[in-house]
């Protein structure tokens, strides 16, 4: 057991697998010599070499079309897009023939690929390097979408990711990165599709991803010393496969359900939480349920804006206060 | 037209000529029967015919060795079919029908035979030079000396994507060989109308540091030894090219486009260079007899009558097939 940083962590889960398995390489930009502009690479090219840790030019487009021609001739690759804003670039590559080619050759092309992108906001980054995009990845069928929140998740999940023999994006956040946790040795390997209950509660239910999660986990804790609410928080982790089942059974049992979404408003991940809440347990809620989201606007730069818009913990306290007394 | 220069003859063997001339037959009798399906609206959707472009899929195909890659556009009949995909299947798949080469899921545009390696046929402009260049990573890595073969239009040299895979693969020395097919028409626009230099791919070559490479993509046995050389350098590890194979539809763009604005006189003078015409003639003066070449003619028709009757007789695919294959476990479920 070692204490080990989020970016720390990133970083063992891709060298666990390269260990592991020839096949499995990495290219993107400023990844090797530099170790990549989140420090989530370092080390890996003086462990593995230049053929297999491979430094790009600045194009996103040929880094995700080169993932997958490789990927579907024997290769386990993974490609990294630096900031998650720029999926936009190759979003063509990503959403139109990454995800709907095995559907399109009824099974003939498999592509077991990992699409690595730092995502999310608190850098002050302003609105082109800050977006939180998991809902992009979640609309398109045929891509699994993975956000881990803690560096023991980074590990497991990229291992879960890289073995996965269909296309997986994974979002690393990068306020996440400098994070700290409880790391156990030895090899790693976690699974997609589950959720984790992180506390349990009775009396609501919050679910979150992501840097969303430490920040439920500390409102969860205050709501039960200030106001005798208890809450179980949920780290959805996985949201394509999405673990409804831990997820609809909590919100059957607490009756309330909260998502907290780092995304803008419309179309976030927990509207699709929230949807499957309302059709399949509606009768078990006594509260409505509530999005806690940024508001439905690009982010803003300054610190006293970024704060404001993304939710924090006393939002998040407040809001669950209101509707869960 | 640019000027080209005609490579130095070879010596083709007869039996290589004969398989040239087999494939020219074939892929232009598959496409003359998809025209006719489509007119008797039993392919529904758009389609994009090879039909006098035969002679660049004919060229380059026979100089593949098994085991090369195909990357094809969504004018991409002739390329699977030359890469020995059966021809019924992939007649069924225009029906959309269950015994078509992808079941009814892709149609048309989406032609995929991975056990030819024919890597599939793509329908966004440009986004598969950048896998194509990806498989010649892979083959690189694994140093099986295969080599990965992409095809696109003249309109493919204007997108992004174009510019970003040719720099990578260059950088990379990368074993690709990206195969320009200039119609002349991006789609319905004169390419020339559109792009700053007068030869879309190969003036553009030099950016890349490769060789700037026209053929007369209606010649087959030019592009089968240009293919012969490219395939050789890329094999050896001297990196990707760039070819510029000049070549003209006897059609529209697709389906539902009559080509009224070509000018009658340009149209007149590429029909007189039909490359099966073409080669027909080369190869009754080299010697062929008459009788070889018709038989050839008569099996590729009896081929195409063949496939055209299984395709049909195939059934509509069966509806529990709609959930399956998103993933690879089969199935299409996103949740527990």
């Amino acid at each position: 057991m070692a204490e080990l940083t989020y970016r720390g962590a990133v970083s063992r889960g891709i060298a666990q697998e390269m260990e592991r398995d020839e096949r499995v390489l990495m290219i993107g930009e400023d990844i090797a010599a530099a170790g990549g502009v989140f420090k989530t690479t370092e080390g890996l090219v003086e462990q593995f070499g230049p053929t297999r840790i491979r430094d790009t030019p600045i194009s996103e487009e040929a880094i995700i079309g080169m993932v997958m021609g490789a990927a579907m001739t024997g290769l386990r690759p993974i490609g990294e897009i630096m900031f998650s804003d720029f999926l936009a670039t190759c979003w063509d590559i990503v959403a139109n023939q990454i995800a709907k080619t095995r559907y399109m050759t009824d099974g003939q092309v498999e592509l077991p690929l990992v699409v690595f992108t730092n995502n999310g906001g608190g850098l002050r980054f302003g609105a082109q390097h800050s977006q939180s995009v998991e809902n992009w990845a979640m609309a398109i069928p045929g891509l699994k979408v993975v956000a881990p929140s803690s560096p023991v998740d980074a590990v497991g999940l990229m291992a879960a990711a890289v073995r996965d023999p269909d296309p997986v994006v994974y979002f690393s956040h990068k306020a996440l990165l400098a994070t700290k946790g409880e790391v156990p040795d030895g090899e790693i390997v976690d699974e997609l599709g589950t959720a984790k209950v992180l506390r349990d509660g009775k009396d609501a239910t919050i679910v979150a991803l992501a840097a969303m999660v430490p920040r439920a986990a500390e409102a969860a804790e205050r709501l039960a010393t200030e106001d005798g609410i208890n809450c179980t928080v949920i780290d959805v982790r996985s949201l394509v496969p999405l673990d409804t089942r831990t997820i609809l059974e909590s919100v059957s049992r607490t009756s309330r359900l909260f998502t907290v979404e780092e995304n803008p408003r419309l179309v976030g991940w927990g509207a699709e939480i929230a949807s499957l809440a309302a059709e399949e347990c509606f009768w078990d809620l006594d509260a409505p349920i509530v999005r806690i989201t940024t508001p439905h606007i690009p982010l803003p730069s300054a610190a006293a804006l970024e704060d404001m818009a993304i939710p924090s913990v006393d939002r998040i306290v407040e809001t669950v206060r209101k509707y869960a007394r | 037209m640019t000027e080209m220069q005609a490579p130095p003859r070879r010596d083709i063997d007869r039996d290589t000529r004969l398989a040239l001339y087999t494939s020219l037959v074939r892929l232009r009798l598959f496409e003359q029967r998809a025209y006719d399906l489509f007119m008797q609206n039993l392919v529904k959707g758009t389609s994009h015919l090879s039909l006098g472009m035969e002679a660049v899929a004919a060229g380059f195909g026979h100089a593949m060795r098994s085991d090369d890659y195909t990357f094809a556009t969504y004018r991409g009949h002739a390329h699977t079919l030359v890469r020995g995909a059966d021809m019924a299947a992939t007649m069924a798949e225009l029906l959309g029908r269950s015994n078509g080469l992808l079941g009814g899921k892709g149609g048309s545009m989406h032609l995929t035979s991975v056990e030819h390696h024919a890597m599939g046929s793509y329908a966004i402009v440009g986004a598969h030079l950048p896998i194509a260049a990806g498989a010649a990573w892979s083959a690189q890595v694994r140093a099986t000396e295969q080599v990965s073969v992409c095809f696109f239009g003249d309109g493919t040299t204007n997108i992004g994507a174009f510019h970003e895979a040719l720099n990578m693969a260059a950088v990379w020395e990368l074993p690709v060989v990206f195969v320009c097919e200039n119609n002349l028409y991006m789609e319905y626009t004169p390419i020339r109308d559109v792009t700053a230099v007068a030869n879309p791919a190969a003036d553009r070559a030099a950016s890349y540091g490769l060789d700037s490479i026209l053929v007369d993509g209606n010649d087959v046995e030019a592009v089968y030894e240009l293919a012969q050389d490219v395939f050789a350098k890329a094999r050896a590890g001297g990196g990707p090219s760039l070819i510029e194979a000049q070549t003209y539809r006897k059609g529209g763009h697709s389906r539902a486009d009559a080509a009224k604005y070509r000018p009658p006189d340009e149209v007149e003078a590429w029909m007189a260079r039909d490359p099966i015409d073409l080669y027909r003639a080369r190869l009754l003066d080299l010697g062929v007899d008459d009788e070889a070449l018709r038989d050839i003619e008569e099996r590729a028709q009896a081929e195409v009558d063949d496939a055209t009757e299984t395709a049909k007789s195939g059934a509509e695919p069966d509806g529990s097939t709609l959930m399956t294959e998103v993933w690879s476990d089969g199935g299409a479920a996103w949740r527990n």
